[in-house]
């Protein structure tokens, strides 16, 4: 029977992280939105003359340790980034102990989980790299995706139907999610190689690792997205095939799982062809992950097909 | 390497493309490095010496030309995106395959649009000839692109690393560390013990390793040729059926006693494995505790029989648990009920007793539909047609609906119609459809008799005394597919290779380094085969390793890892695995 009071206190938790989800987002943003320091903007002008030049810039990004007191938004940013992190995962934990399983087996739940996924990817990654000009991007998505989560999505516990009492919920829907934390991460350094590969003028835009290391990052962090991706789909034939008596049907879920799957086939090939690295390349890593925002909302709720499993009416 | 140079050479060398100039191919292929997926040794599709005298080429030389067009990699993207786009039509407009009902109201609904459905067969999107075509083609694209590359591949796993370059500090990572040639020796013991494969050559060390990468790389290429030929080849040989059973009823699979068949081509009914299911009972367990799912179902369990050989055993069906028999499978797919239905005629003779399905709809509390058509033994034919309600209630408007998919209060609501059932016209009826064209409508709500409410045990007259129906019980039915995949085995097999595969082109990284003794010391380099983002640590810890300080901090700057508290990642890019050229060159 489950415990309706957990439900109450996982719901007051994701409540309190999006609001310090949405505190870190205005201090990344105040950040990202900082003029150029007077040494930045030498720095800058050096850049555009030796640019012009036509020879290869040699310009670094400005020591921070110069200049720490304006560095500090960041840091208040992540570390608020991190608090709501906490509160979201607890959230998340409790939303299972509610309803005495993992806590991804409808629309809301998914949802709740994949974002503190994203999070958490995000959070962890600068243990590798310190990649926190993505805070306003993660911090943004994860404030509106919890919004229309909380508010659309929402059901209350219930147990598993029949189809979804399988060991394959654990793993296909868990590593569906690790996929799209990482497809995520991909997107949001695509976006900034975007801007970055054209002169922006923007302080923030100037700031940024230059554009081919960009690309590089977001092909290292998107490829473990498809390994993961690649392993949802088998994960997902092999638990139909138990579950519906054939391991592909062209089900709706399974033509975008599908579609999404040969995108990011078609990103990592392009990655490696002259002519499409760099900004066809990064659109292609889009154009992937908005397949994988189409597939979790718009066929999920909109579209007829086995996965029915949003939980809504 | 400056990322702006790199970006700019990579345009040029897109530009020297689209020119499709042979030559400006070739040497963009030398500037812009190799594509990180091969080895930078590989020919990739770039149009052969004999193909630049355009005008001679004879139709030879054009099918070289076009065979090199589709298994270039660049059309091999194309076909990925055509593919990926091709496949989302399939989920916009309802298959026949999936969803066949679906089809049925489109084609309802739209009547004007039902030409356009048909001429792009829309309805059949994955079996169509437009579809296919772009498989086959990136399939060609693919063998065509993958077998040089294996060919390529076993050449260069059966040849020494090659000869060290005349200059390695314009490769990645140089540096020089303190030794001489005497300690050549050593650094190649160095190399053996990181894995990597070596060979001398005068006073330096050449060093290859990674070959798995592209190992892994024709592994993945090759499972997925294995998995497509394996699901066409199981289409042939494999079948299908459904089977709605009844509570303590069975059948056999013999063509005959099947609801539904489906062999592939080189299967015939006779083919079919010969045993026996008998259904003895359907366990199906409701919620009824938690308030927010009262009704949903938590289980269904069917507890059958299967006669083989002779032999009689017992077994069961689950949602995620089929059950097999002599290499089929046997899932659970729906459920129902079946009430259990008697007519008498006026003169008190049994015309009807059986037991009759009816169809759930998408009715979660189980409100079914059904039809019983009795052609014979009564005054004129006689058609009913209504609902059955497990827990059954009745509404403000008058109407019955069901409150809980469980039988908690049944009850059957009949209308009957009398005149032609349409029986004789010889075109093949469903038995789950009453049409009514040719009759009239004598009880329920057209006509001047309310419909029949029938409870359990109750027996009630048809109008016009034509007799009497009684409704003796409920059992529930089970609809059971069979299925044989003989090639699915197949397919899992070259799924697991295709994610071991894939992993190793991933994950592997396929580097050269090598170590030269010079009079300044030893020389040490690398270069990168493909993504190679770690490329400048590895030569940094072979040096720290030539050095004799395993655990001294890394001398020169740039390892990749940003130091902490830097808030902005250094400005220098990682290796991208584009070597400035080929070291021989």
């Amino acid at each position: 029977m489950p415990d309706v009071s957990w439900d109450s206190y996982s719901l007051l938790a994701v409540y309190s992280s999006m609001a310090v989800y949405a505190i870190a987002f205005i201090a990344f943003a105040f950040d990202v939105a900082r003029r150029r320091d007077p040494e930045e903007q030498r720095a800058h002008e050096r850049e555009l003359v030796t640019a012009g030049g036509g020879s290869a810039p040699t310009t670094t990004a400005p020591a921070t340790t110069a200049r720490p007191a304006r560095r500090n938004l960041a840091k208040v940013g992540f570390a608020l980034t991190v608090l709501a992190w906490v509160l979201h995962a607890a959230g998340t934990v409790m939303r299972g102990i509610a309803a005495e399983r993992v806590p991804w087996a409808n629309m809301y739940e998914f949802a709740l989980t994949s974002i503190a996924i994203i999070v958490g990817i995000f959070v962890f990654v600068q243990l590798w790299r310190d990649l926190r000009f993505l805070g306003v991007y993660i911090t943004g998505l994860a404030t509106v995706f919890l919004g229309v989560a909380t508010v659309n999505f929402y059901v209350s516990p219930t147990p598993l139907p029949p189809a979804l009492q399988s060991y394959w919920l654990v793993i296909h829907v868990f590593v569906a999610a690790l996929g799209t934390g990482f497809f995520a991460l991909g997107s949001g350094l695509s976006i900034l190689q975007l801007l970055r590969s054209r002169a922006s003028g923007l302080a923030f835009v100037d700031r940024l690792p230059g554009a081919s290391a960009l690309e590089d990052l977001s092909y290292r962090v998107s490829v473990i997205g498809f390994i993961f991706w690649t392993f949802t789909l088998i994960a997902g034939a092999v638990w139909a095939e138990h579950a519906w008596g054939r391991y592909w049907g062209w089900d709706t879920k399974e033509v975008w799982t599908f579609v999404i799957w040969v995108v990011y086939a078609g990103y990592v090939h392009a990655r490696a062809t002259r002519g499409w690295r760099g900004t066809r390349s990064a659109w292609l890593q889009l154009i992937g992950f908005a397949a994988i925002l189409f597939n979790f909302t718009i066929v999920n709720v909109f579209f007829k097909g086995l996965h029915t499993y949003s939980g809504l009416e | 390497m400056s990322s702006r140079s790199s970006d700019q050479a990579a345009a040029a060398a897109a530009k020297a493309d689209r020119r499709a100039d042979a030559a400006a191919a070739r040497s963009a292929r030398d500037d812009a490095g190799h594509d990180p997926m091969r080895p930078s040794d590989h020919v990739d599709s770039t149009a052969p010496a004999e193909a630049t005298g355009g005008p001679r080429l004879g139709p030879i030389g054009w099918l070289r030309f076009a065979w090199r067009q589709l298994t270039s990699m660049r059309t091999a993207i194309v076909l990925l995106l055509m593919l990926a786009l091709a496949a989302v039509p399939g989920s916009l407009v309802p298959q026949r395959s999936s969803d066949p009902n679906g089809v049925i109201a489109v084609r309802d609904a739209n009547p004007d649009l039902v030409w356009l459905y048909d001429a792009l067969q829309l309805h059949d999107v994955y079996t169509s000839p437009w579809f296919s075509a772009i498989v086959i083609l990136l399939l060609v694209s693919l063998v065509g692109c993958v077998i040089p590359r294996m060919r390529h591949h076993w050449a260069a796993m059966r040849s020494r690393p090659p000869r060290t370059p005349a200059r390695l500090s314009r490769l990645v990572g140089f540096q020089t560390v303190p030794g001489d040639a005497a300690d050549v020796e050593r650094a190649e013991g160095v190399l053996k013990r990181l894995g990597y494969r070596t060979e001398r050559y005068a006073d330096s060390v050449s060093a290859e390793r990674g070959y798995l990468r592209e190992t892994g790389n024709l592994v993945f290429h090759g499972s997925i040729v294995v998995i497509v030929v394996a699901i066409v080849a199981g289409s042939g040989f494999g079948f299908q059926s459904q089977r709605l059973v009844v509570e303590g009823e069975g059948f056999s699979l013999a063509g005959a006693s099947l609801d539904t068949l489906t062999t592939g081509q080189f299967v015939s009914a006779d083919d079919l494995p010969a045993f026996g299911v008998h259904l003895d009972e359907l366990d199906v367990v409701y919620e009824t505790e938690n308030p927010d799912a009262i009704g949903q179902p938590i289980d269904f369990t069917a507890f059958v029989e299967v006669t083989e050989d002779g032999e009689t055993h017992p077994g069961q069906i689950r949602v995620n648990e089929p059950l097999q028999v002599q290499g089929s499978d046997l899932y659970l797919i729906s459920n129902g009920y079946a009430p259990e239905v008697t007519v008498t005629n006026a003169e008190g003779t049994v015309v009807f007793d059986e037991i009759v399905p009816f169809l759930a709809g998408e009715d979660p509390n189980m409100s079914s539909l059904g039809v019983i058509k009795l052609p014979d033994g009564l005054a004129e034919q006689v058609g009913l047609q209504g609902f059955f309600y497990p827990s059954a209630a009745q509404l403000d408007t008058g109407a019955y609906a069901s409150y809980f998919p469980d039988v908690l209060n049944p009850l059957l609501t009949l209308q009957v119609y009398t005149g032609d059932l349409g029986l004789d016209s010889g075109v093949p009826q469903s038995v789950y459809q009453l049409d009514t064209e040719d009759m009239t409508q004598v009880a329920g709500r057209d006509a001047p008799e309310p419909p029949l409410l029938i409870g359990p045990g109750e027996t009630v007259d048809l109008p016009d005394g034509l007799g009497t129906i009684s409704f003796d019980g409920v059992r529930r039915y089970a609809v059971i597919d069979v299925h044989r995949d003989v090639t699915q085995g197949w397919v899992l097999a070259g799924a697991i290779a295709l994610v071991a595969g894939l992993l190793a082109s991933l994950l592997i990284p396929r580097r050269r380094l090598w170590v030269k003794a010079t009079d300044a010391g030893l020389e040490v380099a690398g270069l990168a085969r493909g993504e190679d983002p770690r490329l400048e640590s590895a030569v940094d810890d072979l040096a720290r390793r030539l050095r004799g300080d395993d655990d001294a901090p890394a001398a020169r700057q740039g390892d990749g890892r940003a130091s902490p508290g830097a808030a902005d990642a250094s400005d220098e890019p990682p290796s991208t695995g584009e070597p400035a050229g080929d070291p021989r060159a």
